[in-house]
């Protein structure tokens, strides 16, 4: 990800008195940047890995596993251990990790920002690459210093950091990983699987035999490696790839706009650099005013001679050291801080207004009418996930559980939730049923609003097994019920022992299609059947009748999240009758 | 119109003087170039005859592109065609019983000798053929619980039909639940790719719309990698069925249909049979060795299957199920497909009129 910036022994005379930059700072410059390619490549690996992809090494009764910590950049994201500590109080298995960044931002500032972040580093390609010419010169100068609007980031921080304390934690929904992992996962990764599998089959229906050959093989090899053998679609994702889109768009104007206004991990990281060890001292005396720093500064924090440099804005990428032809700008251990600004300049008012909001969006949104009363009959929650009010604390919306699911089963809500569950993970049956074994979701779930379950939990061996919902048949729509058609697709597919669909052979009359001869009315004949029905104390909700319904559009049977094991109020059946079960 | 709008005309000091009006004395200046002309009017033509080119050749005049084109039924038929002697020398339907082995033991003992009763499987297998292996691996269970075909079972097959001469053994279904996990938790990945077979998964673009033009099937995609091949072994298990009562090698063709085939079970009986006529396997080796009795056909509980110790063999499907399906205690006259088959002449439910090999 180069921003121009010419280093001594190439061929360009560098202006002013051309001094060149340190050897250190040269090689720190390009050792950036493996660490931004590393990292990014790293964090596209563990997306792609998000999922279960089976093999002949495994042998069949081992449990099935993810081998790779695919969420653990969720995991030392800082910001996501604050929100979930102060929503929950505790800071939950791998998201001590977190401490990790933060130590580092202690000592060295935004140092994640600027070598690590994966979305940041995406941000800093487009704005290297989006740019139009009339973007580059002193335009480009002018988009990078220090502008009053990046203050937002610290604002937005505070509002979440406040909605978390009142148990919600949205704010994961605008943590630069999860908006990765949501926006790449649900909706690039699908978009361009999407795109692959159209053209190429386009290309092998028509062509000769070796090249159908080719193109098969190719999205045989893709199949295995960057997706599934199923096309996954996500509900509503337009939104979360639009939003992505735009934000990408806007380096066009401000370079790393996401990065320099909006990210509140940038600001909680930025909030703590003021304790950095490490960090920038000017001679302000050299300076020409050149404004080659500027051209090339990430994170629009100052570095030119004579005015102070924003600590907590710098991303300590190091291009303005490199940069500089004059010998003005020293990073080094311990720098003297007369002109450095150490500490957001936010405006108390609008900050105290920030935080107030924040903390007000949770009555707010919950008086609205989703969760305590008037609550959505669709909102199928994941097996293992906690409470509905301890999943709003813990779900930080990073779509990781709907990545995984090996069924496409769960996709991110858009108001099924009210707006408080936006993009918290909903299982959609008519798209994928929850498969019987699986425990997926809950082994990516970096804050625990989806607990790391057993199969023997989830089976319920020698307890009783998790159930998300409970299944209902609409009779006026179910082919034997209604029309008289032998059917029961469902109970083959319902996967519980015994089964919690049972037929009752009946003997129904229905009437012929055909006129009888001459005119009579339509025979009436005799048909031998087996009529469904649930036995709600032995379903799980797990919504396999649902998904294979062959009443394509509107199923004849359903799941709704009542009777749902994590939910004391969400019930149909007394205590004793569960426990039959 | 907003052009026509009067506006005062201000001259800034310094631009520069405006060009001359073109007037009509000028005449040459005002009209194109005659090559110019022929250039335009030209490409002009040009587009427009491209356009009327591409409007005809694409024209659907009655708007019928959507309509069939064939309506001649398909058979994919893989049987091998022998002469008398050999049928008189071979059973076509021959049985295997055992026990006191371990599984995989046992199963390529019971297979071996099953296959050695019709003629040994080089009378079905030639030397560089690219062979099908269609196992049921339709669920998400263990082998324990019997729902899948036995991997040994599967593995004794493809042992066999690589001793035979096989060039490439191919494995492959179309599962019901998540396939990564059927394949892997029914052994029958590891098994197969332990023996050199190349392990194929339903994966979307491996499926291929074919008219079956079957009684009620009648285009539908169709997994192309089970009959892109020289031969097809289908190695189905024997299983209760609630809606079918017993299922087993005829059922086992669901596994090469795609799309939503939850509607074919309206009339199941029809659909099997429409398939068994599509597919016509060059041997059916039936998986008895574990049967499941009770819960078909996903079955989950060991309590629901009873150890049989079986292998059936035949190179007729219909009676091969014919026969299984006394196995679990029921008759062919309660099986519809059968009879919808027999009656098609895709075999006959009839076995015991056939040469049958205890063997």
């Amino acid at each position: 990800m180069p921003t121009t910036t010419s280093s001594a022994p190439s061929g360009r005379k560098r202006p002013g008195s051309g001094l060149p930059a340190r050897p250190v700072i040269r090689r720190l410059v390009w050792l950036r940047r493996l660490s931004q390619a590393a990292f990014f490549s790293l964090f596209l690996y563990l997306l792609v890995q998000t999922a279960f992809r089976g093999g002949f090494a495994a042998k069949s009764d081992a449990a099935v596993r993810l081998p790779l910590p695919v969420e653990g950049f969720l995991l030392a994201d800082p910001f996501v251990g604050a929100i979930t500590l102060l929503s929950t109080h505790t800071v939950y298995r791998g998201l001590l990790w977190g401490v990790a960044i933060l130590a580092l931002t202690l000592v060295a500032g935004r140092v994640f920002c600027g070598w690590i972040c994966p979305f940041g580093s995406l941000h800093h390609f487009f704005a290297w690459i989006l740019p139009s010419p009339k973007g580059r010169g002193s335009q480009r100068v002018d988009a990078n210093r220090t502008h009053s609007y990046r203050r937002a980031k610290y604002y937005l921080l505070y509002a979440f950091l406040l909605t978390a304390a009142f148990g919600s934690a949205i704010g994961g929904a605008f943590d630069p990983i999860c908006v990765a992992v949501r926006s790449i996962g649900l909706g690039v990764i699908p978009g361009l699987q999407y795109a692959t599998h159209r053209g190429l089959g386009a290309i092998g229906e028509q062509a000769p035999r070796v090249v159908q050959v080719a193109t098969d093989r190719t999205q045989g090899w893709l199949a295995r490696s960057l997706w599934l053998s199923h096309q996954s679609y996500f509900h509503e994702t337009w939104l979360i790839v639009l939003l992505l889109a735009a934000v990408l768009f806007a380096n066009r104007f401000i370079p790393r706009f996401w990065c320099r206004v909006l990210c509140p991990l940038g600001a909680l990281l930025g909030a703590c650099s003021r304790f950095g060890l490490l960090g920038m001292q000017k001679d302000h005396a050299k300076c020409t005013d050149c404004n080659l720093c500027l051209a090339h500064c990430q994170g629009a924090d100052s570095p030119q001679g004579g005015v102070k440099w924003h600590q907590d804005e710098c991303h300590m990428c190091l291009n303005c050291e490199a940069a500089c032809p004059e010998d003005v700008i020293k990073f080094g251990l311990l720098p003297s801080r007369r002109s450095t600004v150490t500490e957001p300049d936010t405006v108390r008012r609008t900050a105290l207004a920030a935080a107030g909001a924040g903390a007000l969006f949770v009555p707010a949104a919950r008086v609205a009418d989703s969760l305590d009363v008037n609550y959505n009959a669709r909102l199928v929650r994941p097996p293992g996930a906690v409470e509905e009010r301890e999943f709003l604390e813990r779900c930080i919306r990073c779509g990781e559980c709907m990545k995984v699911c090996p069924n496409n089963a769960l996709h991110p809500a858009m108001f099924e939730a009210g707006l408080e569950g936006i993009w918290t993970p909903i299982l959609i049956a008519r798209i994928g049923y929850c498969e019987h074994s699986c425990v997926l979701c809950g082994q990516v779930c970096p804050t625990g609003a989806i607990q790391k379950i057993t199969e023997k939990q989830k089976l319920g061996v020698g307890e009783p097994p998790i159930k998300i919902g409970t299944a209902f048949y609409d009779q006026g729509r179910c082919l034997p019920w209604a029309m008289q058609i032998p059917c029961i697709v469902c109970e083959e597919f319902c996967p519980t022992s015994p089964k919690a669909i049972w037929v009752e052979d009946v003997t129904a009359t229905v009437r012929d299609s055909k006129a009888g001869a001459a005119g009579a009315p339509p025979a009436m004949k005799e048909v031998r059947l087996q009529r469904p029905r649930v036995d709600p104390v032995l379903c799980i909700g797990c919504g396999a009748c649902e998904k294979v319904c062959p009443v394509q559009d509107q199923p004849a049977v359903y799941i709704t999240s009542v009777g749902e094991t994590r939910s004391k109020t969400n019930v149909i059946l007394l205590e004793n009758a569960r426990d039959k079960g | 119109m907003a052009a026509r709008r009067y506006r005062p005309s201000v001259t800034k000091p310094d631009s520069p003087a405006p060009p001359a009006p073109v007037t009509a004395a000028d005449g040459h200046r005002d009209r194109p170039s005659r090559r110019e002309t022929l250039v335009r009017i030209g490409s002009t033509a040009g587009v427009l005859a491209a356009v009327s080119a591409l409007g005809r050749a694409a024209w659907d005049k009655g708007g019928s592109a959507l309509a069939a084109e064939s309506r001649v039924r398909q058979v994919r038929d893989f049987r091998v065609a022998d002469g008398a002697q050999a049928h008189d020398a071979f059973a076509d339907l021959a049985i295997a019983r055992g026990g006191a082995l371990d599984v995989p033991t046992l199963a390529t003992d019971l297979v071996g000798r099953a296959i050695d009763a019709l003629g040994g499987m080089k009378r079905f297998i030639s030397r560089g053929d690219i062979v099908a292996v269609k196992p049921n691996i339709g669920w998400d269970r263990l082998p324990v619980h019997a729902a899948n075909t036995n991997p040994d079972v599967v593995g004794a097959v493809i042992e066999q039909a690589f001793n035979a001469g096989a060039k490439k053994v191919i494995v492959a279904d179309g599962s019901c639940n998540d396939p990564d996990r059927c394949y892997q938790r029914s052994g029958i990945w590891r098994k197969a790719y332990a023996l050199g077979a190349e392990v194929i998964l339903p994966a979307e673009h491996r499926f291929r719309t074919m008219r079956m033009n079957g009684e009620i099937l009648d285009e539908w995609p169709i997994f192309a990698a089970l009959i892109d091949v020289d031969k097809v072994i289908n190695v189905p298990v024997a299983k209760h069925h609630n809606l079918a009562r017993f299922t087993c090698g005829m059922k086992n063709w669901y596994g090469i249909v795609g799309g939503r085939r939850n509607r074919l079970h309206q009339a199941i009986d029809v659909s099997i049979a429409d398939l068994a006529t599509f597919v016509r396997p060059s041997l059916v080796v039936i998986d008895a060795i574990r049967v499941l009795v009770r819960n078909g056909p996903q079955g989950g509980n060991i309590d629901d299957t009873r150890v049989m110790n079986t292998i059936v063999a035949s190179t007729d499907q219909v009676a091969a199920d014919a026969f299984a399906c006394t196995l679990i205690g029921q008759h062919r006259d309660n099986l519809g497909y059968l009879k919808v088959a027999h009656e098609r002449r895709v075999g006959t439910m009839f076995w015991e009129n056939l040469r049958v090999k205890e063997a």
